[in-house]
């Protein structure tokens, strides 16, 4: 075939630069030398992290070059109470990059999509007693204004603050699994409104906004969202809130009562929210972990987490004793309010147990 | 999903926020701005479960090049004279992506309207993305190309090299001072809706024309999520002028961000467009020719005229004068020049031009030769050491430049260079807009209003200063760009890795000293320091 006349391209050139076409000085020099991975061989990970947020603790020569007007500049590590030796040496054990992140919720969104898709084929709503629906399209949907506001306005505000990229991007993923989360509750009760008759999809909005056993949630929430310490914030949502409300409610509620009531579907949605949950509580442990047996500081972070637990604690456990009545809505109900309560308890105990933290004195009142 | 499905649900999702009675959100970050409640869409109607699965399939092929450029030997073709650009570029460029990341939640914090607050959550994402799989990228560069020295510095690089400092505006710029400043002028209006198009668009497809196929996958790829991020730019804008009283300030913010963005990305993308290929066809456009379309038509008359019609005033003076400096002044010219000189304190090789080159320049820049063709002379006779100082030390006829305060490209067109005492200190700027940016702009009041959230300019601004009177071998060493022997330099004015003897190494360049302009400049007494800048003003620099 003939050229077309006039046509102009670049004309590719064998140049042999390929590694190993020549021996020299580095010319075997193959990975990011400016920090020290965890193990032998740094993660793909810790390459794709480390340092794209510099530090002027670090390489940082010519220091931050934009200023607040405050004077304030980068990332100051004054933005948290919090102290470290080496704010540098958080890893996120989930080793979040951008790979993991859409491949983990991008199968999250097919697994309930097929979920959905497959309790419409089988007119799964239809056995749902109408207390039930109730149940669903007014608890279970103010549940998703939860997730919406720690997503929005806690985790996404705070990935501005930490000092290092590792920590930034672990809270910013704990950002995007709320906002997808809240998106799942909102859009499962747009299919159940157009599939179950009688549901009202507007019902979670008032339940939120006015119902009295979701003030002290929404209260919880919306002071988390005033919270300027990222640290804290982290702390107050992820150890003290998830635990004592989240996982009471998602957990202890609703998955355990769900089946005896006839639905199959609400627990695997929020099945995918304790999922997120799981993976966010684990770089938040590391995190408080790091800090807690930090050598220089350890003592006073843990002085520090004292008090933030025992500010805490009790607005997340008045949000946990508004919500009780719920408990007695569902028509099959498998287990009581206290047992539930005490098992988040537990649960909350656990969690601080394990990173030597003293259990707030409020816990118990 | 169908597109009724996707309004309907994305009307669902709009039903997640509410008004808060107890407690509202922290102020964390101030904006001299002001936004009443006003009724905006979400302009892309971005839902998270079509989001995720959509990025996905997009790095799986993204992915996938990348494996196809391994399996197929990619690297044979690539050129050395663009991939040892690319450990500048891309020592950078991920830092203002994830600074993108940590920029929006300023604009959610600023901006009072949740329709607008989910679109920015999704931007985050992105970012998220683009800068780690851009550090990818790196990484399989530094893995497979043959000279990995400097990609394997690269983030410590980016945070000590003066060319990193520049390019860290383009990212430090989006995330500090005024919220609305940084994150939706400086980062949405101007970086992303105007100079992404040359960023991503007109350097991949120079990328391609040298061999190199994965710049353009993955820059390709982020440049398709930039389209949604300029229109959360645009209904922010459009928000911000629902109300009088920041017009005053929207126009401030044009002018610095325009002429910022301009004076940094130019320098950097037109010098790796320019002076990075091997490409010269003649009907190859040249980077005037790309900004030409891309900036001056795509952005300044498609999009910034048009807002002229809701009253507000933007920069004609600025655009015409920074076509001006490209297409007149030579200011891609002059930088690239500057970064050649600056070699020993480079992480990266930098070719000669030759004599294709210099016939391409001249065709596409007429005088080009006779302003630059006999200093590239001089960089090639002197590119090897042994009988000869770096080209910085030799007497070429090229004084080198003060540094910009502002914008810290040095002052290039010599003759704009402004001088100026503020804050107590003699400082240099390339241009009356960047006198203005520090000296105006950036301050607590403007034209009489108080502006008590803007931010300042800071740090230790003249890269120079840091090592004024050094020897050159130790700055190097200091700097860290010192190959695996503990000898040779990372940076070589050539690309010749097959002799070692050509290779530069710390000895070739001891006992330089190394000096700060501005240092210097302040040392002067009044009468020095005024005749020092009218000859500095006065000198063509140009080798005899």
């Amino acid at each position: 075939m003939a050229t077309p006349t006039g046509r102009s391209f670049p004309h590719p050139e064998l140049t042999d630069a390929e590694a190993g076409a020549l021996t020299f000085p580095s010319s075997n020099s193959r990975t990011f030398n400016y920090f020290k991975p965890r193990k032998l061989r740094a993660s793909m990970y810790e390459d794709v992290t480390m340092d794209v947020q510099p530090d002027p603790g670090r390489h940082l020569t010519q220091g931050w070059i934009y200023g607040f007007a405050n004077g304030e500049r980068g990332y100051p590590v004054e933005w948290t109470a919090l102290r470290s030796g080496d704010w540098h040496a958080f890893l996120d054990p989930n080793e979040e990059w951008e790979q993991t992140i859409y491949r983990n919720n991008a199968g999250v969104v097919r697994q309930i999509g097929l979920n959905l898709d497959n309790a419409r084929r089988a007119g799964a709503y239809q056995t749902w007693p109408r207390s039930w629906a109730l149940f669903v399209e007014q608890h279970v949907g103010a549940w998703m204004h939860a997730e919406h506001g720690l997503g929005m306005h806690v985790f996404i505000a705070a990935q501005r603050s930490a000092p290092t990229n590792m920590i930034n991007n672990a809270v910013a993923v704990n950002g995007a699994h709320k906002l997808r989360f809240a998106q799942d509750l909102a859009l499962y009760n747009l299919d159940l409104s157009e599939a179950v008759p009688g549901f009202d999809g507007s019902a979670h909005r008032g339940a939120w906004q006015s119902e009295p056993v979701w003030q002290g949630v929404r209260e919880n929430v919306e002071r988390l969202t005033t919270v300027e310490d990222w640290g804290e914030a982290v702390l107050a949502a992820n150890l003290v809130f998830e635990p004592l409300v989240g996982e009471l409610f998602r957990s202890h509620l609703v998955m355990q009562i769900a089946a005896r009531n006839g639905d199959y579907t609400t627990p695997t949605i929020m099945g995918a929210g304790e999922y997120d949950y799981s993976r966010d509580l684990r770089y938040t442990r590391a995190l408080f972990a790091m800090l807690l047996k930090d050598e220089k500081h350890g003592r006073a972070n843990a002085e520090v987490a004292g008090e933030w637990l025992a500010r805490w604690t009790p607005v997340s456990l008045a949000a946990v004793r508004r919500l009780q009545p719920i408990w007695s809505q569902p028509p099959e109900r498998v287990l009581s309010f206290e047992d539930s309560l005490d098992r988040a308890k537990e649960r909350f105990r656990g969690l601080l147990s394990d990173l030597g933290l003293d259990e707030p004195k409020e816990l118990e009142r | 999903m169908s597109r009724q499905s996707l309004t309907k649900a994305h009307q669902k999702i709009t039903e997640l926020s509410w008004e808060p009675t107890f407690a509202t959100p922290a102020t964390r970050f101030a904006t001299d701005y002001t936004f009443e409640q006003a009724p905006k869409k979400d302009p892309l109607k971005q839902i998270l479960r079509s989001y995720f699965p959509m990025e996905e399939e997009k790095d799986n092929r993204v992915f996938g090049a990348m494996d196809g450029a391994i399996r197929g030997n990619m690297f044979r073709q690539v050129q050395q004279r663009w991939m040892e650009w690319q450990k500048l570029f891309l020592s950078i460029i991920p830092f203002p992506e994830i600074s993108a990341a940590r920029a929006m939640p300023m604009a959610i914090g600023a901006v009072p309207n949740p329709q607008i607050h989910n679109g920015l959550a999704v931007q985050m994402i992105d970012e998220v993305r683009h800068s780690t799989i851009q550090m990818n990228l790196k990484r399989l560069y530094m893995n497979h190309y043959i000279d990995p020295a400097g990609f394997d510095i690269s983030e410590k690089a980016f945070a000590n090299c003066y060319a990193g400092t520049i390019g860290r505006q383009f990212g430090e710029g989006f995330i500090t001072g005024d919220a609305i400043t940084a994150a939706n002028v400086y980062l949405t209006l101007v970086a992303e809706t105007a100079f992404t198009n040359t960023l991503f668009v007109a350097m991949p497809s120079e990328a391609a024309a040298n061999g190199d196929y994965l710049l353009p996958t993955v820059f390709h790829s982020v440049q398709s999520d930039e389209s949604r991020h300029i229109s959360n730019g645009y209904s922010i804008l459009l928000m911000a002028l629902a109300d009088e009283r920041n017009r005053q300030l929207l126009e401030r913010d044009l002018r610095y961000a325009w002429w910022n963005n301009h004076a940094v990305v130019d320098a950097a993308i037109g010098t790796f467009i320019e002076y990075g290929t091997k490409d010269r066809r003649r009907d190859r456009d040249s980077y005037a020719e790309m900004w030409r379309r891309w900036i001056y038509d795509d952005y300044y008359r498609s999009y910034l005229i048009p807002l002229e019609k809701y009253g507000l005033v933007i920069p004609h003076d600025l655009v015409e004068e920074a076509w001006n400096r490209i297409w007149n002044k030579g200011y891609v010219h002059r930088v690239a020049q500057f970064f050649a000189t600056g070699w020993p304190v480079n992480f990266w090789r930098i070719d000669g031009m030759t004599d294709a080159d210099f016939e391409w320049f001249e065709d596409k820049y007429p005088g080009w030769y006779e302003q630059f063709g006999r200093w590239w002379e001089a960089y090639n006779r002197l590119r090897h050491p042994g009988s000869n100082k770096p080209i910085a030390f030799e007497d070429v006829g090229y004084e080198y430049p003060h540094r910009c305060w502002s914008c810290m490209v040095p002052c290039l067109i010599r003759e704009d260079m402004v001088a100026d005492e503020v804050d107590g200190q003699w400082r240099t700027y390339c241009s009356q807009t960047c006198h203005w940016t520090d000296k105006t702009a950036f301050r607590p009041t403007y034209e009489g209003r108080p502006t008590p959230s803007m931010g300042r300019l800071t740090g230790e601004r003249e890269w120079e200063k840091l090592y004024h009177g050094w020897d050159l071998a130790d700055i190097i060493k200091e700097l860290g760009y010192v190959r695996d022997d503990g000898r040779t330099l990372v940076p070589q004015p050539h690309l010749d890795l097959d002799d070692p003897r050509k290779l530069w190494t710390l000895d070739d360049v001891r006992g330089l000293t190394f000096n700060s302009p501005n240092t210097l400049l302040n040392e002067m007494t009044p009468e020095q320091r005024e005749a020092h800048l009218a000859a500095y003003r006065a000198n063509r620099n140009v080798t005899a």
